[in-house]
């Protein structure tokens, strides 16, 4: 059976009765199999019991929370059982180690910008950034890395509304809270693809907290934003382009609060049903030479990231072919 | 002889003596804690053969570094093992000679069964002369794997595609 992400929009209350978990809201109550669950995404007002809790726990399912304003709260990280203390030493290593820190840092990044450049070509822009990516080979220090990949972004996004239609341009990037529609769907996608990858990195032996581009003491999971450089663009910024160029993505489905814009519960909704396809679509590996889901990319990418720290082969970031 | 050997083979496991027949690079993951049996439905399915298969018998039986699936006592002790098909049936056998070997060592005397209940098949298997050879060639090439500091490149072959670890392997 292919397990599926469960997201919960609707307020109700996640319990376990025996070995069955229901979700029970206004329209009734329904069993979930749990076998059938990859892991699950909260953005209703639900109640769960510390039942459900356990057998999630037991069963190694990941319970990511989103607050009011659909921005990632934090996850239910069921206790670690995959464990590599051999790993956890190479991760670290290669942390401190400034030479090839940098090198996985500028990876990521490098990784990014052509997953950007990709979709300008998408956007019917053939704009290139090799002279960006020469500049990051010439950079010492973490700080020069991220001062390359803050540029690029900003000319990518200027390059990206020249193609996005009137009303849906970024003009410029604003967070918390976003000032327009595009900007408060970007962050949007970018909030649930975050914990997307941290469930990735709970099924492997890496430590979600040692990072490369970013810092480990950032008080979060800080390897999966380094993966993130990579899938931001290819899955939320592709996904984003579409909702708008074809018009699913409306004003309508936007609401003013906060000094700001957000996407109301319908935007939401919309959203999130594209997303969960949109991750479950599979697209041919070439190397693996069998189709898989966008969704496991990103445990490819991890994959990646081990034989990279064990020595086995260099770490090269995916770069869409699709 | 065991005496000079009794030390060392304590620290080899079953798993491992069957990892070496059937892949390298699989062992060189294995006894470095980067495991890939959650993904593996197969996996699943040999769990569940062992918890539904054998009833009464007390099973996974822990002596030292081995872990029988359940031990039967006839005029000697009998270790059973159970697999849910035979495309590895080298590395079952290695795994049992193995067993009974570890046994030996400790003055015990044992033969094994491998179960095959999904072919509704066993086969009895005793430790010869001849075998003990191989299994201390195996066990110092486990130890020379595990000392590698890079794992083993790993090697296509048909048995791949099935593996737990066929995406680390080929991405």
């Amino acid at each position: 059976m292919r397990k599926k992400s469960l997201t919960l929009l609707s307020d109700g209350y996640l319990f376990r009765k025996e070995n069955t978990i229901y979700f029970e809201n206004a329209r009734g109550k329904k069993p979930l199999a749990i076998e059938g669950i990859y892991d699950i995404y909260i953005y209703g007002k639900v109640s769960i019991s510390s039942q459900a809790l356990h057998y999630l726990a037991q069963k190694g399912i990941a319970v990511h929370f989103f607050n009011h304003y659909g921005y990632y709260d934090g996850s239910f990280y069921p206790r670690e059982s995959l464990h590599s203390g051999y790993l956890v030493v190479n991760q670290v290593e290669h942390y401190l180690d400034k030479n090839k820190r940098l090198e996985l840092a500028k990876l990521f990044v490098i990784g990014g910008i052509k997953n950007m450049e990709w979709n300008l070509l998408k956007f019917k822009n053939k704009t290139k950034f090799k002279n960006y990516i020469e500049e990051l080979n010439n950079c010492n220090k973490i700080t020069e890395v991220m001062n390359v990949e803050g540029r690029v972004r900003a000319e990518y996004y200027n390059l990206w509304d020249e193609t996005l239609p009137d009303g849906f341009k970024i003009i410029k990037r604003t967070r918390k809270p976003p000032k327009n529609e595009m900007n408060a769907l970007i962050s949007f996608l970018n909030s649930r693809l975050y914990p997307a990858i941290i469930t990735e990195l709970y099924n492997t032996q890496l430590t979600p907290t040692v990072s490369y581009l970013h810092e480990p003491h950032e008080r979060r999971f800080s390897l999966a934003l380094d993966l993130s450089e990579i899938f931001k663009p290819m899955i939320a910024d592709r996904l984003a382009n579409r909702l708008v160029k074809q018009g699913i993505i409306q004003k309508k489905h936007f609401r003013e609060e906060l000094n700001g814009v957000l996407l109301n519960e319908d935007g939401m909704k919309l959203v999130l049903e594209h997303l969960n396809r949109e991750m479950d679509k599979t697209v041919q590996h070439p190397k693996l030479k069998k189709n898989v889901s966008k969704r496991r990319l990103i445990r490819l990418e991890a994959y990646k990231l081990v034989k990279h720290l064990v020595g086995q082969k260099k770490y090269e970031p995916l770069v869409a072919w699709f | 002889m065991g005496e000079e050997y009794l030390e060392k083979e304590l620290l080899i496991k079953g798993i491992e003596i069957n990892y070496l027949y059937v892949c390298k690079t699989k062992l060189w993951y294995f006894v470095r804690g980067i495991t890939m049996e959650q993904e593996s439905d197969f996996v699943d399915l040999g769990k569940f053969l062992h918890e539904k298969s054998y009833f009464g018998e007390e099973k996974e039986i822990q002596i030292g570094s081995i872990k029988i699936d359940f031990i039967k006592k006839s005029d000697i002790i009998e270790v059973h093992e159970v697999k849910r098909g035979k495309q590895m049936e080298k590395a079952h056998i290695m795994q049992a000679l193995y067993y009974i070997y570890y046994l030996n060592n400790l003055g015990i005397k044992a033969k094994a069964i491998l179960h095959y209940p999904k072919l509704k098949e066993i086969k009895e298997i005793e430790l010869k002369e001849s075998d003990k050879e191989e299994i201390n060639r195996a066990i110092r090439e486990i130890e020379h794997i595990k000392s590698l500091k890079e794992p083993p490149e790993p090697i296509y072959q048909k048995i791949c595609k099935n593996c737990a670890y066929y995406e680390l392997c080929f991405i």
